[in-house]
C-alpha cells in the first residue's frame, strides 16, 4: 500500500491555491492506494492530461480567441490540445466559448451526452459562466452549469489566450488527480459497481425469499 | 514622452471639470478647448433624423410599387416597432442604388391582438426574412408573405418578446426538449380582389425529400448556424436557414439601458467589426444630439475602423483557408492578425472587444507608440498579402473550388440587400464610405473595390484588395492626426431628443446601420441594428441551388457572415 500517493502536477507555486484541487488530493490520500494500481493510474492520467482533444465548439466572440490560441503565437500544441475535433464523439473536452441561449441549451446538452467518457467541460468567458453582459436577457441561459457540469471556469470577456492556457492547465491538474481504478474525481459512473450492487441486491432478495 | 505628459495632464482636468457640467441645459455640449457657440436647442432637425412618411393600408402597396418602379430597389432596413397605444408598426428604409436617394416610410396598425400589415415580399427578396423577424418579435403578420414562421425563437415560444407589454421570461423557461422544426408553413395571401386575404399552407420540404442538417454545431458555419439542406444526390436543391441559436435579445436589453450602457453590447454583435459597430451607434447618438466631435476623434476613429477591417479580412482569409483544408494559410493569417491586435491592445486595452468609442469621442487618447507601430505594420502587411496570394489564393485547388462557384448577380445582391464585399464583387457600388461619407472618409483618397464576376473567387479578391485600400487610407491619415480633444464633455446623463434617427457605417462585411427611436428619455425607446450578415444568410438558398454540397462551405466562407451579428 502507498500511504501518501503523490500527485504529479505542474510545479508552479501560483497554481497551489486551489481548494477544489486540495480536496481532491485529500480524498485520494484518505485511505491510501495500492502501489501497482496507483502507478497505473499515474500513467493513464499523465497520458490523458497531455492529450486532451477539444471539441471545436464556439458560439460567439470567445471562439475567435480560441482560434487565436490555436494559432501560431499562443500555440496550444505545446500542451497537447491542438487536435481539435469536429465530432463530439472523438473529443475529450468541450470548451463552451460563448453565450448559450435557451435555444442552444438542448443542443449543448446533446453534444455533451454524445461525448465519450471521461469528458470535461470548460466554461470560457463571462457568458458561459453566468450569462455575462446578457444575463438580463430573456433568451440567455444564466451560466452553462445549469445545463452541464463544469470543471473549470475561465473568466474574461473574452478571456485572453493566456487565460485560456491557464484554465486548460488547471484542467490538466484536475485530470492528474483522477483515480482511474477508484472513485476520486471519476467522471463516469462505475458500471462495475452498479452491476455489483444490483447483483448483491438480487442475492439478498433471493435469500430473504428463501 | 511629450504625448504621455499631455495625456496625464488632460485627464485630471477632465475629471475635475466634469461635475460642473449640470449647468448645461438640454442637449448641448460644453467644449473647453474650441470656442464655438453652443447650440442651445436644435431647431433644425438633426442630420440623421428620418423624415418618416406615414402610409395607410390603402395606399401602401401603390406607393411602394411606384417607388420600386422609380428605382428604389434596395430595402435597406425594415424595423418592427411597438408604439404602445398607437399600435404596432414597421419602418421601411428604401434606397435607390443608382442615385443614392433615400426614402423612409412607416405604417402601423392599432390592432394589437391580430396585427396584420401588407408585405413587401413581391418587390424585395430580403423582405421575407425581415418580415419573419418582425413577426417573431412583434407578432405582426404580413399579407403576401407565404412563410410566416418564427425565425429566431423556438416554434413553441410563447408571446412576442419585443412588445412593450410582453413578459418573455414568465412563460418561457429553458426548454430542454429537442426543438420542434416544422416542414410545413403558412402565410396570409391576398384574394384575387387584392383587399381580403386568406390563409395559405405550403410545404418547405416534401415527405420524401432528402434533407441534411448542417449545424448548429458545425465547424464551417462560422458559429451556431443551422441549415436544413435538401439534396438530390450531392446537389443542393433548397436551403432553409434556421437562426437564433445565438439570439441574445440585444435589442430588448437596450431598451432598459442608458445610452452609454448600450454601447457595450455593440462590440459583441459582430465581434470582427467591434470598432465600426460602436462607431455607428456613437455617431447616431452624437448626430441626433447635435454633438460635434473633434477632428482628432474623427481621424482616430477612421484609422481604427480601417485597422478593424484589415483584421476582419485577414480572419476571413484564414477561416476560408481553414474551411477548405489549408491549415498553413490559417496560421499565416493569424500571425499577421496578432500584429493588429497588439496595436489595439496598446491603445484600447482589449484584443477583440475593444470598448473604445464613446459618445462624444474615444475612451482614451492614442498610445504614444501607436503611430510608430502602425507605420511599421503597413509595409509588413503589404508583403504579407503577396504571401497570401502565393500560399492560398493563387493555389490551383482553391481556384478550382472558387472560380465560377456561387455566382451572384448585381440585381440579386440589391434585392437581397447583400452589401459589403459580397455586393461589390457583383458590381454593386454600395460602399457607405462613398455613399454617405462619415468621419474622415471625405478627406482621404481611396478606391471603392468593385469587381463584376460575382463568384466566390471575386469575393475573396475584393477583400484582399480592400486590405490594400485600407492600408492606403491609414497611410494618408497616420501622420496627419490633428490636435484636439479626444473626448467632448458630455452630461452625466445623456438624453437624446425625441425622434427617429438612422446612421450607417461601412462595417467589415457590409452596411451596419443603427435605427434609433428616442422619446427623450435616458434610454432608447427602440434601438434596431441593421445586421450585415442577415442578408448574406438569406441569399444562401438562392446562391447555393444547383451547387454541390461541398461548395456550400466555399460559398458560406466567401459570403463571410458572423452569426452573433445575424441573431443579435
Amino acid at each position: 500500500m502507498m500511504k501518501k500517493p503523490k500527485i504529479k502536477n505542474i510545479p508552479y507555486e501560483e497554481f497551489k491555491d486551489n481548494e477544489t484541487f486540495e480536496q481532491l488530493v485529500a480524498e485520494l490520500n484518505q485511505n491510501g492506494t495500492n502501489v501497482i494500481v496507483r502507478t497505473l493510474d499515474e500513467l493513464i492520467d499523465w497520458g490523458r492530461s497531455n492529450s486532451l482533444w477539444p471539441l471545436t465548439f464556439a458560439t460567439s466572440c470567445c471562439g475567435i480567441e480560441f482560434m487565436a490560441t490555436c494559432a501560431a503565437r499562443y500555440d496550444i500544441a505545446r500542451f497537447g490540445f491542438e487536435i481539435t475535433r469536429n465530432s463530439p464523439r472523438q473529443a475529450d473536452v468541450i470548451l463552451v466559448s460563448g453565450t448559450i441561449t435557451t435555444k442552444m441549451a438542448p443542443v449543448l446538452k446533446r453534444l455533451y451526452d454524445q461525448m465519450a467518457d471521461p469528458k470535461y467541460v470548460v466554461a470560457v468567458g463571462g457568458c458561459a459562466i453566468s450569462g455575462g453582459p446578457f444575463c438580463k436577457s430573456y433568451h440567455v441561459v444564466k451560466g452553462v452549469d445549469q445545463v452541464i457540469p463544469v470543471d473549470v471556469y475561465v473568466p474574461g470577456c473574452p478571456p485572453r489566450p493566456e487565460s485560456f492556457l491557464y484554465g486548460m492547465m488547471q484542467l490538466q491538474r484536475k485530470v492528474k488527480a483522477e483515480n482511474f481504478f477508484g472513485t476520486t474525481n471519476r467522471k463516469e459512473n462505475d458500471p462495475y459497481s452498479l452491476k455489483m450492487d444490483k447483483e448483491n441486491e438480487q442475492i439478498l432478495n433471493e435469500l430473504e425469499e428463501a | 514622452m511629450e504625448n504621455i505628459e499631455k495625456n496625464t495632464a488632460v485627464q485630471p482636468e477632465a475629471k475635475a471639470e466634469a461635475p460642473k457640467a449640470p449647468d448645461a441645459v438640454a442637449p448641448k455640449v460644453v467644449k473647453p478647448a474650441v470656442a464655438k457657440p453652443v447650440p442651445a436647442a436644435p431647431t433644425t432637425p438633426a442630420e440623421n433624423a428620418l423624415d418618416l412618411v406615414e402610409l395607410t393600408q390603402d395606399n401602401f402597396r401603390q406607393t411602394i410599387e411606384a417607388d420600386y418602379q422609380a428605382g428604389f430597389t434596395f430595402l435597406e432596413c425594415l424595423t418592427g416597432m411597438d408604439w404602445g397605444e398607437e399600435g404596432l408598426g414597421v419602418i421601411y428604409n428604401i434606397e435607390n442604388p443608382e442615385t443614392g436617394a433615400r426614402k423612409c416610410y412607416k405604417i402601423k396598425t392599432a390592432d394589437r391582438v391580430n396585427p396584420v400589415l401588407p408585405s413587401v415580399c413581391t418587390w424585395y427578396d430580403i423582405a421575407n426574412i425581415y418580415e419573419r423577424e418582425a413577426y417573431d418579435f412583434y407578432g405582426i403578420k404580413f399579407v403576401g408573405n407565404p412563410d410566416m414562421r418564427r425565425i429566431y425563437l423556438r416554434e413553441d415560444w410563447v408571446g412576442y418578446p419585443m412588445r412593450k407589454d410582453d413578459e418573455p421570461e414568465k412563460f418561457n423557461p429553458t426548454r430542454m426538449t429537442n426543438e420542434p422544426l416544422a416542414d410545413e408553413t403558412s402565410g396570409l395571401m391576398y384574394d384575387e380582389d387584392g383587399v381580403n386575404y386568406h390563409t395559405e399552407r405550403s410545404k418547405i420540404f416534401e415527405a420524401d425529400d432528402y434533407v441534411v442538417n448542417i449545424g448548429p454545431q458545425h465547424p464551417s458555419t462560422h458559429g451556431v448556424l443551422h441549415f436544413r439542406v435538401k439534396l438530390e444526390g450531392e446537389t443542393i436543391r433548397k436551403i432553409d436557414p434556421v437562426l437564433g441559436y445565438i439570439h441574445r435579445g440585444v435589442e430588448k436589453l437596450n431598451e432598459q439601458m442608458t445610452y452609454p450602457q448600450t454601447l457595450a453590447l455593440t462590440d459583441r454583435l459582430d465581434y470582427l467589426g467591434a470598432m465600426q459597430n460602436r462607431h455607428a451607434l456613437c455617431m447616431c447618438i452624437e448626430k441626433a444630439m447635435g454633438v460635434e466631435v473633434s477632428d482628432r476623434v474623427q481621424v482616430i476613429r477612421t484609422i481604427m475602423d480601417e485597422l478593424q477591417r484589415i483584421d476582419s479580412h485577414i480572419l476571413f482569409f484564414s477561416c476560408l483557408a481553414q474551411d477548405l483544408g489549408a491549415t498553413t494559410a490559417f496560421l499565416y493569417g493569424f500571425r499577421d492578425r496578432e500584429k493588429i491586435l497588439d496595436i489595439f491592445e496598446e491603445t484600447c486595452g482589449g484584443r477583440l472587444i475593444l470598448n473604445y468609442n464613446t459618445i462624444g469621442g474615444v475612451m482614451a487618447d492614442i498610445h504614444p507608440n501607436f503611430q510608430k507601430r502602425v507605420k511599421e505594420f503597413i509595409p509588413y502587411m503589404r508583403k504579407a498579402i503577396r504571401e497570401y496570394y502565393d500560399v492560398f489564393i493563387n493555389n490551383v485547388i482553391f481556384r478550382n473550388r472558387a472560380i465560377g462557384v456561387g455566382i451572384l448577380s448585381k440585381e440579386d445582391c440589391i434585392s437581397y440587400g447583400c452589401t459589403g464585399g459580397t455586393g461589390r464583387a457583383s458590381g454593386w457600388h454600395n460602399d457607405v464610405r462613398k455613399r454617405m461619407p462619415y468621419a474622415a472618409y471625405d478627406k482621404v483618397q481611396f478606391n471603392e473595390v468593385v469587381r463584376t464576376e460575382g463568384d466566390s473567387y471575386a469575393r475573396t479578391l475584393v477583400r484582399m484588395d480592400e486590405i490594400l485600400e485600407s492600408l492606403s487610407i491609414i497611410e494618408q491619415l497616420i501622420d496627419n492626426i490633428p490636435e484636439g480633444n479626444y473626448q467632448e464633455k458630455m452630461k452625466p446623463i445623456i438624453k437624446v431628443p425625441a425622434g427617429t434617427y438612422y446612421s450607417a457605417v461601412e462595417g467589415s462585411r457590409g452596411e451596419f446601420g443603427v435605427l434609433l427611436e428616442s422619446r427623450g428619455d435616458k434610454s432608447p425607446y427602440r434601438l434596431h441594428y441593421r445586421s450585415t450578415g442577415l442578408p448574406l444568410v438569406a441569399v444562401m438558398d438562392h446562391v447555393c441551388q444547383g451547387h454541390m454540397l461541398a461548395d456550400l462551405i466555399t460559398i458560406g466562407g466567401t459570403l463571410d457572415y458572423v452569426v452573433p451579428d445575424i441573431d443579435r
